[in-house]
């Protein structure tokens, strides 16, 4: 294993991560060209920050989430993760572990500390397992406890995320699409990870179902000190969540600043448009929405320059035949956009003034 | 709401579905309005009978299973009143309605479109079928409301299939369809729900522009309340196959009445707000077919009563124009609970 | 439609490699069956082991097993596929001359099969659940279940023995046997081209039974598929669009359903043809249907090595040229389907 001094603090560090899929056509072996799932993304998490991953649907942030855990294989990229438990393990100066060069057997012992959790609640369990087993296998493919121990310690993970120990000889199907997330919360937490990647984990939830698992991922953190890198579409749930944001487009990283920052202060012209397109439940609202032309261009056809040029208001020559690099404008707040430094965007109003939106009288 | 323009009236409505085993009350008693050429959000969470009551409407209740046991839907139309619920669902003068002058719209843009009829077909269909227009007559209307609905290039897209278009433009194709025989109501279940924010803001953009030329009336269904506040003017809050408030969208918004709508507000996270902790609503939904015999809230409810349990509460008037059902707003109940908590 | 040869060309380059495993395959079992066609040929004569010899040393059965293989392949590949021990005559030949018989019984067994799967599977769906569908499920698994050599049997005893109103067997009738003159084989075609009415008629009698117990005996599994097909599409979103419209259930049925239910229903049609061979081997023999699988049952009988191994590739060539055409045909049904 490859041990490397990461930077100071950072709990996993990502640099030009890159996947890319093959497009084939039916029945052939003939390649048609790549889809740019995730196309060179940076990405720096703290330990114990919840880092939130927005942007619409096929931009990548599934396919980074998982190549973050080599659960599907990086084309390209360097992955450092400071893991807890591999240092304690003897090698003191290590620092942080290079994911993508570990081997087989370091890969099984960095599972542990990196852990994930699905959106669809329903074909994420197995049906015909009980939730004891499901939330205990984890523990059996790790071989660790005896059985007795390894029940104490469903229980315990159970009670945790709000079920019963009843609730282990149950299965799948006996339960609401918010308890199952939570049997998948159980499950994730039960090696007891550093990291864990929530992969929209409310988006197929009921609205009111919703806040629940909400407060309990916030609970969690806070009682066993996580680390999320929390990947979803709907933008209220990522600030509500979030330390950090990172907005994606068409397989890059666009922007990236503190949730206050990013919401206040935006820099790039995608981020200013998702933020406004964003339908808020206040009657009396009124904001110019920035609506965009056009759809979301295909990421195996990616446009020139900048990805996002064709349905950028702002776009200016250098916009078509440059990409933009991704940088810091200060505080680290990163965007890739020519104009970055110098457009003012507009912010999310702040509701709190406008009066007594959404507040129950 | 004035009863001089009311469009449509739904009146107890009630749909089954006999399931293996057990009746399924997807629908239990729904009583609402639309007036003619405004908005009624109808929002509520999944399963909670949105859909089936616009099927309803529409006579498109899948039967068997399903089979609408009581209530009315009064359409008013030139003609006088028709119960549509009392309408053969196949017959001659409900196919005449359905399609022509209430049109509806679905959720899944990607399965909503016939794969194997090219777009313009599929809308052409819908003109021939009600108006008196020849191929080519109907293939010029049929160009002119891919126009409208803001697809570029529609002489040319008219001819293209389904798979061709992405799903933003064959939401707009199924906006394009349903509004080409110039309906009275056009009911939108979830049109914008699987779509991208940013698309999402493009196509109720254009329906809030159509709204105003073609002076329908939309029943407008969600489970967003962002979605419901920019859109409608009325809202109907569905719970457990109820309804249990309906108000003016700022009565809805600005004060709450039913302990659930106002459960929601505090649970849904904002985008415009400081970062409060979220009050969720404890516990489930019930299953509808094992549905509370009192209000369906019930077991959920922090402000539930021992009458809650054992009796669904009607759905009364609160402030004029702003109906909830929930026995906190029945004034003898009121005095019943303070005297409780005066014991207590 | 460059794309689309393109596609047709790969495709058959495909079945190269099939066509010689297949004769591999075939050439390895039939030589563990018991028996040798050598005194298959001669039964129950009185042959000098000498004679027999001589004639295994002719046919190269001396040889060591790899050798012999070797021989036939590279005959093969040049389009050789040897001569029938059994008559003495180039089995290409006898194959070319009986091919015609097969197509059409096949062909006419597949009509049959298709009206009556398909209009019953869909009249099922449209009718779930009801006693229509009921009926109609029973008889699918009826005609799915029924031996056909015994299905056969019944037709020829009833239509043929008892009633009389349709012959037992053979594909012409009497004199028509040595006035016909066929032009391409297939006797239905021929007898249109040669404008001969009386000819016409009576190969359409001879062809009826056969045809028929072949279609029912491939309806049950064609029509099952349909019903489950159309139910299928019933169920999607783009029938309530349609019925949105207003439009009435015939019409949402035969132009929006029906269409999409075909798609998958076509993919088994291919794969259902190979099944439609096996059974074809069957009708041919209860019928005396001077076709390639009568001639294949025979051909083992006799352990015929040469004419069973050139029959079996055959057979398999047109079962995968058919199902070529079945997924070029997928095109014209289904505008997603592009090659
Ligand atoms: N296994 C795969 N093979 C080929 N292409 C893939 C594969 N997985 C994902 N893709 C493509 O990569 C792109 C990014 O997919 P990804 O699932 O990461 O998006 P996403 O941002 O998670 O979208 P969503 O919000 O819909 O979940 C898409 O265009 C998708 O079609
Ligand atoms: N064909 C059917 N057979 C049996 N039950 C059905 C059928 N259609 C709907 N239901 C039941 O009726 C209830 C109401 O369903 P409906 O589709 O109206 O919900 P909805 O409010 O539209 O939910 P969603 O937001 O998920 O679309 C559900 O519990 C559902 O299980
Ligand atoms: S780089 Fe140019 S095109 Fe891209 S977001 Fe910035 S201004 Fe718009
Ligand atoms: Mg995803
Ligand atoms: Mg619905």
């Amino acid at each position: 294993m490859i041990r490397v001094a990461g930077e100071e603090g950072a709990l996993l560090e990502v640099t030009g991560l890159t996947k890319h899929f093959p497009v084939r056509q039916k029945g052939f072996r003939r390649l048609r060209g790549l889809v740019r799932a995730v196309d060179g993304i940076d990405l720096r998490i703290q330990e114990r920050e919840t880092l939130g991953l927005v942007g619409e649907s096929g931009c990548g942030k599934t396919t980074a989430g998982r190549a973050v855990l080599r659960l599907v294989e990086p084309t390209a990229g360097r992955i450092l993760f400071r893991s807890r438990r591999m240092a304690a393990d003897g090698v003191a100066e290590a620092r942080a572990v290079d994911v993508l060069s570990a081997s087989r057997r370091e890969m099984k012992m960095l599972r542990r500390d990196m852990q994930i959790i699905f959106q669809d609640p329903y074909s994420s369990l197995n049906p015909r397992m009980t939730v004891g087993s499901i939330v205990g296998e984890p523990l059996i493919v790790h071989r660790m406890g005896r059985a007795l121990e390894r029940a104490d310690r469903v229980r315990e993970v159970l009670a945790a995320v709000g079920l019963t120990p009843e609730h282990m000889r149950r299965y799948p199907h006996e339960f609401s699409g918010g308890q199952r997330q939570r049997i998948g919360i159980a499950r994730a937490l039960v090696l007891e990870p550093q990291l864990i990647v929530c992969d929209e984990p409310v988006s197929a939830l009921d609205v009111s179902i919703q806040a629940q698992v909400l407060n309990l991922l916030e609970d969690l953190q806070r009682e066993f000190g996580l680390t999320y890198l929390f990947i979803a579409h709907n933008l209220s749930v990522v600030k509500h969540i979030s330390n950090r944001v990172a907005v994606m487009y068409l397989g890059r990283i666009v922007e990236l600043a503190s949730t206050e920052r990013l919401f206040a202060e935006p820099k790039h012209p995608y981020t200013e448009a998702l933020v406004s397109a964003v339908p808020v439940p206040e009657p009396d609202y009124m904001v110019e929405r920035m609506i965009l032309q056009g759809d979301v261009p295909s990421p195996v056809t990616p446009p020139s320059g900048c990805h996002f040029h064709p349905r950028c208001r702002y776009a200016v020559e250098v916009c078509r035949s440059e990409a933009p690099v991704y940088r810091d404008v200060g505080h680290d707040h990163f965007v890739a956009c020519h104009r970055g430094d110098e457009l003012s965007l507009q912010p999310i109003r702040d509701g709190d003034r406008s009066g007594g939106g959404g507040t129950a009288s | 709401m004035t009863s001089a323009d009311v469009l449509l009236e739904v009146r107890d409505l009630e749909v089954h579905f006999a399931v293996p085993g057990v009746t399924v009350r997807a629908v239990d008693g729904v009583t609402y309005a639309i007036d003619s050429e405004r908005t009624l959000g109808v929002v509520g969470e999944s399963g909670c009978g949105k859909t089936v009551t616009a099927l309803a409407i529409m006579g498109l209740i899948p039967s068997p299973p399903g089979r609408i046991v009581g209530g009315q839907i009064l359409y008013h139309r030139d003609g006088g009143i028709v119960d549509l619920a009392q309408l053969p669902p196949r017959g001659q003068e409900m196919r005449a309605i359905r399609g022509n002058e209430i049109a509806m719209i679905f959720q899944e843009p990607m399965t909503s479109l016939n794969p194997v009829l090219t777009i313009g077909f599929q809308i052409m269909e819908s003109i021939t079928l009600h108006q008196r227009m020849t191929k080519r007559e109907a293939k010029r209307q049929a160009v002119e409301m891919l126009r409208a609905v803001g697809i570029p290039l529609p002489e040319e897209r008219v001819d293209e299939f389904p798979h061709q278009m992405s799903g933003g433009m064959r939401q707009r194709a199924m906006i394009a369809m349903a509004l080409s025989c110039n309906p009275v109501l056009l009911i939108a279940d979830e049109p914008t729900t699987a779509l991208d924010v940013t698309i999402q803001a493009q196509v109720l953009e254009l329906m809030n522009n159509l709204r105003r030329d073609f002076h329908a009336a939309i029943q407008f269904i969600t489970h967003d309340l962002g979605v419901v506040a920019g859109m409608a003017d009325d809202v109907a809050v569905m719970y457990l196959g109820r309804i249990v408030e309906a108000a003016t969208v700022r009565d809805i918004f600005h004060s709450p009445k039913h302990p659930y709508t106002q459960g929601l507000m505090k649970s849904i996270p904002s985008l415009t707000r400081s970062k409060e902790r979220l009050v969720p609503i404890e516990g489930i939904v019930p299953d509808p077919s094992d549905a509370p015999p009192g209000c369906g809230f019930e077991p959920r409810c922090p402000e539930r009563m021992s009458i809650c349990r054992t009796t669904p509460p009607p759905l009364v008037a609160t402030a004029p124009g702003h109906d909830a059902a929930c026995w906190l707003y029945q004034p003898d109940v009121h005095l019943v609970r303070r005297t409780l908590r005066g014991w207590k | 439609m460059s794309g689309l040869l393109r596609y047709a060309f790969q495709r058959l380059l495909l079945t190269i490699p099939m066509i010689f495993i297949l004769l591999t395959v075939i050439f390895l079992i039939i030589r563990v069956m018991p028996g040798d066609p050598i005194s298959m040929v001669y039964g129950a004569r009185p042959v000098s082991e000498e004679l027999k010899a001589e004639k295994r040393a002719e046919y190269g059965f001396d040889k060591p097993i790899l050798v012999q293989y070797g021989v036939y392949i590279s005959g093969v590949f040049r389009g050789d596929f040897g001569n029938s021990i059994r008559t003495s005559t180039p089995v290409l030949q006898e194959l070319f001359l009986r091919f015609p018989a097969t197509i059409e019984l096949a062909l006419f067994g597949l009509l049959v099969a298709a009206i009556l799967g398909f209009t019953t599977g869909v009249l099922a769906a449209t009718r779930a659940d009801r006693p229509v569908d009921h009926g109609i499920r029973v008889f699918h698994i009826a005609s799915f279940a029924i031996p056909v050599f015994w299905l056969g049997l019944m037709f020829q005893v009833i239509f043929a023995v008892k009633l009389k109103w349709l012959p037992v067997a053979g594909r012409l009738g009497g004199e028509m046997a040595f006035t016909f003159r066929p032009v391409t084989g297939l006797y239905v075609l021929d007898a249109i081209l040669r404008l001969d009415g009386h000819a016409l008629l009576d190969v359409l009698q001879h062809l009826a039974l056969p045809a028929l117990t072949l279609g029912i005996a491939t309806t049950g599994l064609l029509g099952r598929m349909s019903r489950a097909s159309m139910l299928e599409t019933l169920d999607q979103d783009y029938v309530t669009t349609a019925r949105a419209k207003g439009l009435g259930e015939r019409v949402v049925v035969l132009r929006h359903a029906l269409r999409n239910a075909l798609i998958p229903i076509v993919t088994v049609f291919g794969l259902e043809f190979a099944v439609l061979m096996g059974g074809a081997v069957l009708t041919e023999t209860v019928f005396s249907w001077p076709g390639i699988a009568s001639y294949l049952i025979r051909s083992i009988n006799a352990r015929d090595y040469i004419a069973v191994q050139g029959s079996v590739v055959f057979i398999a060539l047109f079962i995968s040229v058919i199902n070529l055409i079945v997924d070029l045909l997928y095109s014209l049904i289904d505008p997603r389907v592009r090659y």
